[in-house]
C-alpha cells in the first residue's frame, strides 16, 4: 500500500452532510471485478448531467479551480451507508489522498486506511472556517503532515489533529495488513484449538 | 463483574493484542457475495495465499442476479461475469456457494439465519453493511470492506478496536399495526444517522423480548442506518426455538449443552453500558421517510417539514435539498403522497412474516390503477417456498402484484429492477438515499403492511385503520 507522510495539495469542497457511499460510487459501477479504474465514476450522479458525460456546471467540485485537488473538504457523517470499498477506491483514483470532515461513518473510515487515504476529523467550527477560506481563494492549498499530526495553511497557521497511533503507523509505513497478521499464525492456530464454540 | 453481551463475545474472540497494532479477533463465520469479493480473491491469488478456513466461509449470490427468468443466462454481460467469478472463486478455494440455482439461494442475511449458520456468540462478517442483521441472534456481526474480506479469507481474523456500547432499552408495548421496522425508523429519527457511530448497540427491554426472530432481524438490520456497525439482542428461548433443527446447527454437541452455551452469551443482569437510551414503544406510530436519509422520517399522521421551522442552517439546507430531490412540497400530509411503484422485499423485510403481513392487507383487494408496478421479492428460495405453501403468492398475484425470484432486487437496483427518474416508490428496504433505487428515483421507506396498503390505495395510508378481509 502507498505510504502517507506529508501531502501538500489543492482542497476541493463538497458541501453536504451524510454523503453516502451510493453517492460516492453508484451501484451500476459495482459490477466491475477490478480494484482500480473508478476515477470517472466518482460522485457520478452529481458530477455529470443526465447524459452521464457532460460535467454538471452546478457541481462545485467541477469548477476549474478545484482541478487536481488531492484534499476533500466535507461535513458530517461522510461515507455512511453501504460498506463498498469502491468508494475509497474511486476517491483515490480521482486523486484524493486526504479527507477533512466533521465525522465519518465507521466502515468507510476503516476502508480508507486500507487504501492509503487519510481521513481527518475536525470540529464543525474549523470545517466551517475552511469552507470559507477554500471558496475565498483560488488554488487554496493545505499541507497535511501525518507524522506531526498537523495541517498547515499557506499563511503558516497550524491546526492539530488527532488520530489513533496504530492507524497512523499503518499509513506512514504503508503496511500490508495480511502480512502483519500472518506473523501471528501460530497464535491463530492455538486459538482455534480451544475455541469456546468448538467450530 | 457483570458483563454485557458485546464484552463477552469480544473477550472470547481475542486472539492476540499486539503492542503496535489493533487487537486481532477471530471470525467464526464469513459470508461472501458476488459484489464485494472478486477483488479480495484476486488479492489472494496475486499473493499466493489460500483461504484459511473454507469450512467457515459461505457464499451466496444476491445483489446482482435477476428476479425473473432465472433459467435464461443473465442478460447484462458484466453482471454475468461477476456471478461467474464468484462461482469459479468458490470452486478454486473450496468454499460452499449457494448459487443462483441452489434451493438455498437468497439474500445473504436471510440465508445465514434460516440455515442455522448464524448462532449466538459468534463473530460474523461479510462485505455488506447489513451484516448487522445477524446480531438478532446474539452474534457480533458487522460489515467490512473488500480489503478486510481478503484479510479474513487469508487469516480468519480481523483487526478491530473495541467499540463503545449503547443500550437502547424499549419498554411499553408496540401498538397494533406498528412493527420492528417502525421501531427502528423511529429510533433513527430520534438519534440520527450518526447517533450510533463508534458504538455497538444492544436492544433490551420487554418489547424486544416479545419480538419474533424475524422482527429482531429487522431491528438489527437497520442498526447500521443509525451509524452503529452492529446491533445485538441477547439470546433467549425465542432464539433457541428458532434455531433448533436448522441445517447447520452443530451435531457434535449435545442439544442441552448447546442451548446452555447459546444462552450463556446473554448480557448479565446489572451489566453496564457506555450510554443508555430509553424508548417508550407506546409512542411509536407506523413510519414513512420523506427525505433522502433514513433520519428524515415522520409518523404516518405527520407532515413533510416546513423549512422556516428548522433553526440550524446546515440542517435546513439538507432538508431543502432533500425535498427538492423528492419533489415534495413543504408541510403536506404524509398520507397525501401518491406513489408509482411498490417494492416488498430486501434483507430488512423479505422474510416470511413480512410477506404474511403484506398478504393479510392485500387479501380481497386489487392494486390501485395509479400504481405502475408492484413487486414482491422473497428474501430467499426457502422463504418463497414457504410463502407458496401458505398460498400467499396467490393472494398477491390475484391482486395484481408480481411474484418474483429472490434477491436484493430493487433495494439497491443493481439488476433490472429499478425506478426510472422521478418515479416514487413505497419500499420495505432500508435506504432512501438519492438514486438508491435508480437514478432520479424517489424512495419512501415503510413496513410491509404499509407498502401493501399503499399499493391498494395509491397513496400512503395509516395501516392501523385498515379494513382486513380475514
Amino acid at each position: 500500500m502507498e505510504k502517507f507522510t506529508v501531502l501538500k495539495g489543492i482542497v476541493a469542497p463538497l458541501d453536504a452532510r451524510n454523503v453516502d457511499t451510493d453517492q460516492i460510487v453508484p451501484k451500476q459501477f459495482l459490477k466491475r471485478i477490478q480494484r482500480t479504474g473508478y476515477e470517472d465514476v466518482l460522485f457520478y450522479d452529481w458530477r455529470y448531467l443526465d447524459d452521464g458525460k457532460t460535467p454538471n456546471p452546478k457541481f462545485e467540485m467541477n469548477s476549474e479551480r478545484y482541478q487536481g485537488a488531492t484534499i476533500l473538504l466535507t461535513r458530517d457523517n461522510f461515507g455512511c451507508g453501504s460498506s463498498r470499498e469502491h468508494a475509497p477506491w474511486a476517491l483515490k483514483d480521482y486523486g484524493f489522498r486526504c479527507i477533512l470532515a466533521i465525522s465519518f461513518a465507521d466502515i468507510f473510515y476503516n476502508n480508507c486506511f486500507n487504501n492509503g487515504i487519510l481521513p481527518i476529523t475536525l470540529s464543525a467550527d474549523i470545517i466551517e472556517q475552511l469552507f470559507g477560506e477554500v471558496r475565498a481563494k483560488e488554488n487554496y492549498m493545505l499541507e497535511i503532515d501525518l507524522v506531526n499530526q498537523s495541517i498547515t495553511k499557506e499563511n503558516g497557521e497550524k491546526i492539530h489533529f488527532d488520530i489513533h497511533s496504530f492507524l497512523k503507523e499503518r499509513l506512514i509505513n504503508g503496511w500490508d495488513q495480511i502480512g502483519l497478521t500472518l506473523r501471528y499464525e501460530e497464535l491463530i492456530t492455538n486459538f482455534e484449538k480451544q475455541h469456546p464454540l468448538k467450530l | 463483574m457483570p458483563k454485557n453481551i458485546y464484552e463477552k463475545i469480544w473477550e472470547a474472540h481475542l486472539v492476540y493484542v499486539p503492542e503496535d497494532q489493533d487487537p486481532i479477533i477471530y471470525i467464526d463465520r464469513h459470508y461472501v457475495h458476488e459484489v464485494t469479493s472478486p477483488q479480495a480473491f484476486e488479492g489472494l491469488r496475486l499473493a499466493g495465499r489460500k483461504v484459511r478456513r473454507p469450512d467457515l466461509t459461505f457464499a451466496t449470490m444476491d445483489h446482482n442476479i435477476p428476479t425473473t427468468n432465472r433459467d435464461k443466462p443473465i442478460a447484462d454481460p458484466m453482471s454475468a461475469l461477476q456471478v461467474e467469478t464468484l462461482k469459479s472463486n468458490c470452486k478454486e478455494f473450496g468454499i460452499q456457494c449457494f448459487d443462483m440455482h441452489d434451493p438455498r439461494n437468497g439474500i445473504v442475511h436471510v440465508v445465514g439465519p434460516e440455515l442455522g449458520l448464524t448462532q449466538p456468540g459468534m463473530t460474523i462478517v461479510c462485505g455488506d453493511s447489513h451484516t448487522s442483521t445477524h446480531g438478532a441472534f446474539g452474534s457480533l456481526a458487522f460489515g467490512i470492506g473488500t480489503s478486510e474480506v481478503e484479510h479474513v479469507l487469508a487469516t480468519q481474523t480481523l483487526l478491530q478496536r473495541k467499540s463503545k456500547t449503547m443500550q437502547i432499552h424499549i419498554e411499553g408495548e408496540l401498538p397494533i399495526g406498528v412493527t420492528a421496522k417502525d421501531l427502528i425508523m423511529h429510533i433513527i429519527g430520534k438519534i440520527g444517522t450518526d447517533g450510533g457511530t463508534g458504538y455497538v448497540i444492544e436492544y433490551t427491554g420487554d418489547v424486544v423480548k416479545k419480538l419474533s426472530m424475524e422482527a429482531r432481524m429487522t431491528l438489527c438490520n437497520m442498526t447500521i442506518e443509525a451509524g452503529a456497525r452492529a446491533g445485538l439482542i441477547s439470546p433467549d428461548e425465542v432464539t433457541v426455538k428458532y434455531l433448533l433443527g436448522r441445517a447447520y446447527i452443530p451435531k457434535h454437541i449435545p442439544e442441552e449443552e448447546l442451548i446452555q452455551l447459546w444462552l450463556s452469551w446473554a448480557s448479565d443482569p446489572n451489566c453496564s453500558y457506555d450510554k443508555t437510551i430509553n424508548i417508550n414503544a407506546v409512542e411509536v406510530e407506523p413510519q414513512v421517510t420523506w427525505g433522502t436519509s433514513p433520519e428524515m422520517v415522520s409518523p404516518i399522521s405527520g407532515r413533510v417539514p416546513v423549512l422556516n421551522e428548522i433553526q440550524d442552517t446546515n440542517r435546513r439546507n439538507a432538508v431543502e435539498k432533500a425535498l427538492k430531490y423528492m419533489g415534495l412540497e413543504e408541510g403536506i400530509p404524509i398520507e397525501s403522497i401518491e406513489v408509482d411503484k411498490i417494492f416488498i422485499g430486501s434483507c430488512t423485510n423479505g422474510r416470511i412474516e413480512d410477506l404474511r403481513d403484506a398478504a393479510r392487507v392485500v387479501k380481497g383487494y386489487k392494486v390501485s390503477k395509479k400504481i405502475k408496478q408492484a413487486i414482491i421479492v422473497p428474501g430467499s428460495m426457502l422463504v418463497k417456498e414457504q410463502a407458496e405453501q401458505e398460498g400467499l403468492h396467490t393472494i398477491f398475484l390475484e391482486a395484481g402484484f408480481e411474484w418474483r425470484e429472490p434477491g436484493c432486487s430493487m433495494c439497491l437496483a443493481m439488476n433490472e429492477d429499478r425506478l426510472n427518474p422521478g418515479e416514487r416508490c413505497a419500499s420495505t428496504s432500508n435506504r432512501n438515499f438519492e438514486g438508491r433505487q435508480g437514478k432520479g428515483g424517489r424512495t419512501h421507506l415503510v413496513n410491509p403492511a404499509m407498502a401493501a396498503g399503499c399499493a391498494i390505495m395509491g397513496h400512503f395510508i395509516d395501516i392501523r385503520k385498515w379494513k382486513f378481509n380475514d
